[in-house]
């Protein structure tokens, strides 16, 4: 049985898998303390849950427990993360090296310590999405404190070459912090066979709950601090204050041992349902792939149908089916996607844009009805498209002056 | 964002799709937009020369709903009309009609300057001086 809406949205959060609601509950209802509660079993219970929720999460990513800090989400792990370390090592230098295709929380967090006197590099990507490495080492000064590269890309799922980037980072004795929001619980990240130094990432991206998230710091070679960006009673080993998310948490903790038990298996399954989707729909005429299609999430595609505009698009079938779109016209900034325009996508193709995010709920049946209602709403527009018109009758769109508005 | 239910019916059963010839003395057309903009319209009229009735309207339009929507009511409301009352359609009248929410509002813009376009085009396919449009603000 088809059920409608049909859910392909999950890069911008997941569904929770019901057995993460399941280890949840009595954290809300009959282990309701405050893990920072040291002398009654309510404090006890709760403190025991956390200890091994940090478990659960340091496992998937190959760290210590101990090197995992608590936080209410990926943005306030990337802030954490990238403006603790320009305060932490201010004597060591005030650079940090970025690229223009990073997540907001990133990026306006970069903006922002420009303003308290850092210097930011931006790299530029190259047309599938990936930096240049040659670049990247040219770019690291005596100054360079951090490199901050996402792990992968939110819009279209490209996979950076973490390794080979914290190899580089080694070299010069730079850490590297990196984004995981995406990568982790979805495809292998091993903090030490990587050579992350910090790592951030959410429970909500990965079947868990939304509000916890975490951020990765190392411990051993080297040890790496960062200083609090919020100010209290010292909880996470005084990295982050406030009462901890003890349900969030044990939410987060058991999301991850799921995919850490079922990543194999689901990768499988949902490749081949990505992969279906993205041959079928290439096979429009005009259409492309946007981003690296070797060094990709697997569940992640990012297509652009020429001449159809994104938003118009979407609403031939947005009642039926959850997706987003690099148009301007879904954004409030009415700027197209900044990421497909790094890319190097003229804004028309940009604007054309449709992002597919598959889960572990993800069904064939899914992805067939998803095919053909695309494919219909595709046709459908360029029949009414003017710039497809002309496009068949072999005018050139750039000879055109258009009156830009 | 929800559309609105006259948004959405134009969208799925669109008024008047499709061609006029160009080359016709009594086709008018305007085009509209910008590729990086994410609207482009083109809207046509027919004219019959002798009422200046405007006797046909055809529009295509690459773009949201909103402007899918905006271009059809265009041509539903041009035809009938004689070119001097196709003149006084204005924008906020069709997001008056679609109940158009602010940051949809340059949708109407661009149709009520299709409609002057595409005037302005016929004007000057027979012998008539174009019309001096003030620009729009909205954009």
């Amino acid at each position: 049985m088809l059920n409608l809406p049909i859910y392909l949205d999950n890069n911008a959060t997941t569904p929770m898998d019901p057995r993460v609601l399941e280890t949840m509950t009595p954290y809300f209802l009959n282990h309701f303390g405050n893990s920072a509660s040291r002398n009654h079993p309510f404090g006890w219970a709760a403190e025991e849950a956390v200890d091994y929720a940090r478990e659960q999460v340091a496992k998937l990513i190959g760290a210590d427990p101990k090197e995992i800090i608590f936080t209410s989400g990926a943005t306030e792990a990337d802030n954490l993360g990238i403006k603790g370390i320009f305060e932490m090592y201010a004597s060591k230098g005030n650079h940090i090296i970025t690229a223009t295709t990073e997540h907001k929380a990133v990026l306006d967090t970069c903006k922002h310590i420009e303003k308290q006197g850092g210097e930011v590099t931006y790299l530029e990507v190259k047309p599938d999405g990936l930096i240049d490495l040659a670049e990247l080492e040219a770019a690291i000064k005596p100054t360079t404190i951090l490199i901050a590269i996402m792990y992968a890309n939110n819009e279209i799922g490209t996979v950076m070459p973490i390794k080979e980037i914290s190899a580089i980072a080694r070299k010069h004795g730079v850490l590297v912090f990196t984004d995981g929001t995406q990568a982790v619980g979805k495809i292998p990240v091993d903090v030490n066979k990587d050579g992350i130094d910090l790592m951030a990432f959410t429970a909500h991206k990965m079947y868990g709950p939304k509000g916890v998230g975490a951020l990765y710091v190392r411990r051993k070679n080297p040890r790496v601090k960062v200083t609090a960006q919020i100010d209290g009673g010292g909880h996470e080993r005084g990295m982050r204050s406030g009462t901890i998310n003890v349900p969030g948490v044990v939410g987060f903790g058991k999301a991850c041992e799921l995919c850490m038990n079922e990543m194999e298996s689901d990768t499988k399954r949902i490749v081949k349902l990505r992969d279906k989707l993205e041959a079928s729909l290439i096979k429009i005429e005009e259409s492309y792939v946007n981003g690296s299609v070797t060094h990709r999430l697997p569940h992640v595609a990012n297509i652009s149908f020429k001449h159809v505009e994104g938003e118009g698009l979407l609403m031939g079938f947005n009642k039926n089916i959850a997706l987003s779109s690099g148009s301007a016209c879904t954004s409030a900034s009415l700027e197209p996607s900044y990421v497909l325009k790094a890319l190097g996508l003229g804004d028309d193709l940009a604007h054309s844009s449709l992002r597919f995010g598959l889960s572990r709920f993800t069904t064939e049946e899914e992805i067939d009805y998803t095919i053909k209602a695309i494919t219909d709403t595709v046709l459908k527009l360029r029949d009414m498209s003017p710039l497809w018109e002309m496009y068949k009758e072999g005018i050139d769109l750039n000879s055109i002056e258009w009156a830009a508005h | 964002m929800a559309y609105s239910e006259k948004v959405i019916d134009h969208y799925q059963n669109p008024k008047n799709v499709g061609t006029l010839d160009k080359s016709s003395k009594n086709v008018g057309t305007g085009l509209v937009g910008a590729p990086e903009c994410g609207d482009v319209m083109r809207l046509q009229i027919e004219v019959n020369g002798e009422t200046g009735m405007i006797t046909d309207a055809k529009f295509k339009t690459f773009g949201c709903g909103s402007a899918i929507a905006s271009s059809s009511l265009a041509t539903e409301w041009l035809k009938g009309k004689s070119v001097d009352e196709a003149l006084k359609i204005d924008n906020m009248t069709i997001v008056e009609e679609l109940n158009l929410p602010p940051v949809k509002i340059h949708c109407s813009v661009l149709a009520e300057d299709a409609i002057k376009a595409a005037i302005n085009d016929y004007r000057e396919k027979n012998g008539m001086e174009k019309i001096k449009f003030e620009e729009s603000v909205v954009h």
